[in-house]
């Protein structure tokens, strides 16, 4: 990259309409594109296959995260359903055990009846990983670090230098981080994932996903998947998360600042247990994040000593707001074993320690003494 | 209630809380809740959002089924409905269904082993011979791309029914102003509402419609695990183009059918290929079961370099790929919709070199034909 990604994200889309200069990149709101004559085209063709919108943001996203290509979808999960194209009926994916819901939806509900088999391990265990990258028929591992909600740290490198020894793909999820903390690509993985919809747009307004690939031959099959399956991010939708990553790296910050200091006062409330906040020392994850990465970043769990408190916490808290989501300059307070990870089997949720005693904030850039106050208030 | 009436007044697509008589584009990924215990009917913007689900509802009206659902493409749509089948299933697909429904068959869902044979629904006893004790639905296109073969939607619903099929169509050339194949029976129609439905070639948009609650439901539950959703502002503008749907694909349709007449009279054209022209094959079935032809119409010049001459020399249609748009667009399926066949295989199917499309717009009928003759007797004059 030649600059720094605060430049990068800044100039998103600056220089990109040469017949106006306009600042910002012009919304394509267009299906299709007028040949020159017949058997010329402008590059564009049709906005399934490629529009100039959607494409400076994948171009963005590819330079933020240091990968090949970057392509831009409908939601998260539509991007991480696209990915999961490239592997067959029959084939197995080795899979962070506490991930997000609807990524566990997906694996069991649509692909494992199409024949794809997720085993699912405790990433935050190198050797668990290492054993289950033996299993037969393994093709690729999916990482979900930090997950969600416990906020877990797999370690990247070490686990991409295993995959990659064993000719297997290593996809990470870097919705929680994203490329202003971690960058997957330079620590090994092939395939970076995002819901876009979180940080990266980062206001709560747009619903998108992301992905960015490591080769050119990762990006001719998910070009062709893309294309193919139509999963596409819209151009309203698409200039909204590049505006959105404009503030990126700001918000990022900020949020990050807030959670420390929300994180550090929890730890010592009595009504607390379990902290869950990767920039807390005594977090088992925190030394890989100093090593490899730059941020903690937004997100934090913990249980409260009753589960019968969690109710009124969540209808009494005035400025956080109760709602599912994430990443949003809002904050947000979540209750994952009713809301992110209903779908998921109560005996796995219990033994992960998804209980009904925790509750998961998404911390805003609202001024970090308010939002102290407001969880003071309903503790 | 009369289709034009349908069209304006079909359903949830008024905001209730302020009256406005356009539903408000929800911008947002995620709602407020007041209340831990029971979520509120809004949860999550992929899986709810009011837009879609006004543009949803307003699809189900139109198309006569249980439930709409919208997606970012049509090929999103087709997609998610594919997901419904599971490895060793077979699919009984007609043969010149749109290209991009072909490519995920052959490939995306090929490798998790859905089973497809690909043939001429024209011919019910093709079709008949064709099912075999792992065949589980019909996916067809009447009329099909780009010649406007017919299928006989009723003839397709009684096989299926005697062999437990579901039947899946491809309503986006006719729209369900003209043609409502859920009422003869078909479990779902899919459509690129890219087409005829946002007709102003201003989106990228797909939409599903299931005639039975249960099947909609398992889609609906694809749509929100897959995530292949239409987002708020495309949402908005379908729901704005089907506001005049019924007047745009009559004008298109009266100005397709004096074009495909007068094409017909043109020493230079060799055939004409519409619907309701009298000599088409299938135009009885046709007219039983659609309001009219549509506004696609495709024709045959001599050969290849005949037809690439033409189609320079034309001045008002867009060279583009895509149809259904207020401008016509003219394609050249040989190189464009087509190209992806390999060419014995494509002439085989009668798209010869000499094919062109034409998607016919809200042009005047008497400045396209003036367009049009121009271009044929420039080319009469070149090669005289």
């Amino acid at each position: 990259m030649p600059c720094k990604i605060s430049t990068l994200l800044a100039q998103a889309g600056n220089r990109r309409d040469p017949a106006t200069g306009a600042i910002s990149a012009p919304i394509y709101q267009t299906a299709s594109f007028s040949h020159p004559a017949l058997g010329q085209s402008t590059g564009f063709d049709y906005s399934r296959s490629s529009n100039p919108t959607r494409l400076v943001l994948e171009e963005t996203l590819a330079a933020a995260d240091g990968g090949f290509k970057g392509f831009a979808f409908a939601s998260g999960l539509a991007a991480i359903d696209t990915v999961l194209h490239l592997f067959h009926s029959g084939d197995s994916i080795v899979v962070t055990e506490d991930l997000y819901g609807g990524t566990f939806r997906l694996f069991e509900k649509v692909f494992r009846p199409l024949g794809l088999n997720a085993l699912y391990v405790d990433t935050s265990d190198l050797s668990a990983v290492e054993q289950a990258l033996q299993r037969p028929g393994v093709r690729a591992i999916f990482l979900e670090t930090p997950t969600n909600p416990l906020l877990k740290i797999a370690d990247i490198r070490a686990i991409s230098a295993l995959a990659r020894a064993r000719g297997i793909l290593t996809l990470v999820d870097n919705t929680f981080l994203t490329p202003v903390f971690q960058r997957p690509i330079a620590l090994g993985a092939d395939i970076v994932l995002y819901s876009a919809t979180k940080y990266l747009a980062g206001h709560n307004d747009v619903v998108a996903g992301a992905a960015v690939v490591r080769t050119a031959e990762l990006a001719s099959q998910i070009g062709f998947f893309q294309n193919a399956i139509g999963s596409i991010l819209g151009p309203q939708d698409a200039w909204l998360t590049i505006r959105g990553l404009k503030t990126l790296p700001l918000r990022l910050q900020k949020q990050q600042e807030n959670a420390q200091q929300i994180a550090v006062w929890l730890t010592s409330h009595p009504r607390v247990r379990n902290v869950r906040y990767p920039g807390l020392p005594q977090h088992p994850g925190h030394d890989i994040l100093n090593r490899e990465h730059s941020g903690y970043g937004g997100m934090l769990a913990f249980e409260v000593d009753e589960a019968a408190r969690v109710p009124a916490i969540l209808a009494g808290v005035k400025v956080f707001l109760f709602a599912e989501s994430l990443g949003g300059v809002e904050s947000l307070i979540t209750y994952p074993a009713v809301q992110t990870h209903a779908d998921m089997d109560p005996a796995l949720r219990a033994r992960l320690g998804i209980n009904d005693r925790l509750v998961r904030l998404s911390v805003g850039v609202e001024d970090g003494n308010d939002l102290v106050d407001d969880l003071r208030a309903v503790l | 209630m009369n289709d034009h009436t349908r069209l304006i007044h079909s359903g949830k697509d008024r905001d209730p809380y302020t009256g406005a008589s356009s539903i408000p584009i929800y911008q947002l990924s995620t709602y407020a809740q007041a209340d831990p215990e029971h979520l509120g009917p809004y949860d999550y913007g992929r899986s709810d959002n009011p837009t879609r689900e006004a543009l949803e509802h307003t699809m189900a009206e139109l198309e006569g089924g249980a439930r709409g659902l919208a997606f970012a493409s049509g090929m999103a749509a087709t997609s998610s409905v594919l997901l419904l089948f599971q490895p060793g299933d077979h699919l009984l697909v007609g043969k010149d269904i749109y290209g991009g429904t072909y490519r995920i068959l052959t490939t995306v869902f090929r490798q998790w082993k859905l089973d497809v044979t690909f043939v001429d629904t024209a011919d019910p006893e093709c079709v008949r011979r064709a099912i075999k004790p792992t065949t589980r639905a019909l996916f067809v296109e009447t009329p099909a791309n780009p010649l406007l073969n017919i299928t006989d939607l009723r003839a397709m619903v009684r096989l299926a029914r005697e062999h437990g099929l579901l039947t899946l169509t491809d309503n986006t050339f006719m729209s369900p102003y003209l043609q409502r194949p859920l009422e003869l029976g078909f479990d779902i129609v899919v459509h690129s509402a890219t087409k005829f439905l946002g007709g102003h070639s201003d989106l990228i948009a797909g939409v599903a419609v299931t005639r039975e609650e249960s099947i909609g439901r398992r889609l609906r539950s694809i749509q929100n695990a897959f995530g292949a959703i239409l987002g708020p502002q495309d949402s908005w503008l379908v729901l704005r183009g089907l506001k005049t749907l019924g007047v745009r694909m009559d004008a298109q349709q009266n100005t397709a059918e004096t074009l495909a007449r007068w094409l017909q009279t043109q020493p230079g054209i060799v055939k004409v290929h519409y619907p309701t022209l009298p000599g088409h094959p299938g135009r009885d079935i046709h007219l039983s079961q659609a309001k009219g032809g549509g506004a696609v119409i495709s024709f045959e010049l001599a050969d290849g370099p005949s037809a690439v001459a033409f189609m320079k020399r034309l001045k008002l249609p867009l060279v583009a790929v895509s149809l259904g748009g207020v401008e016509s667009i003219l394609s050249y399926p040989a190189t464009m919709s087509h190209a992806a066949l390999p060419r014995a295989e494509r002439l085989a199917r009668g798209i010869t070199d000499g094919l062109v499309r034409l998607s016919v717009g809200l042009e005047s009928a008497e400045d396209l034909i003036a367009d049009l003759n121009n271009a044929l007797t420039d080319k009469q004059h070149r090669t005289e």
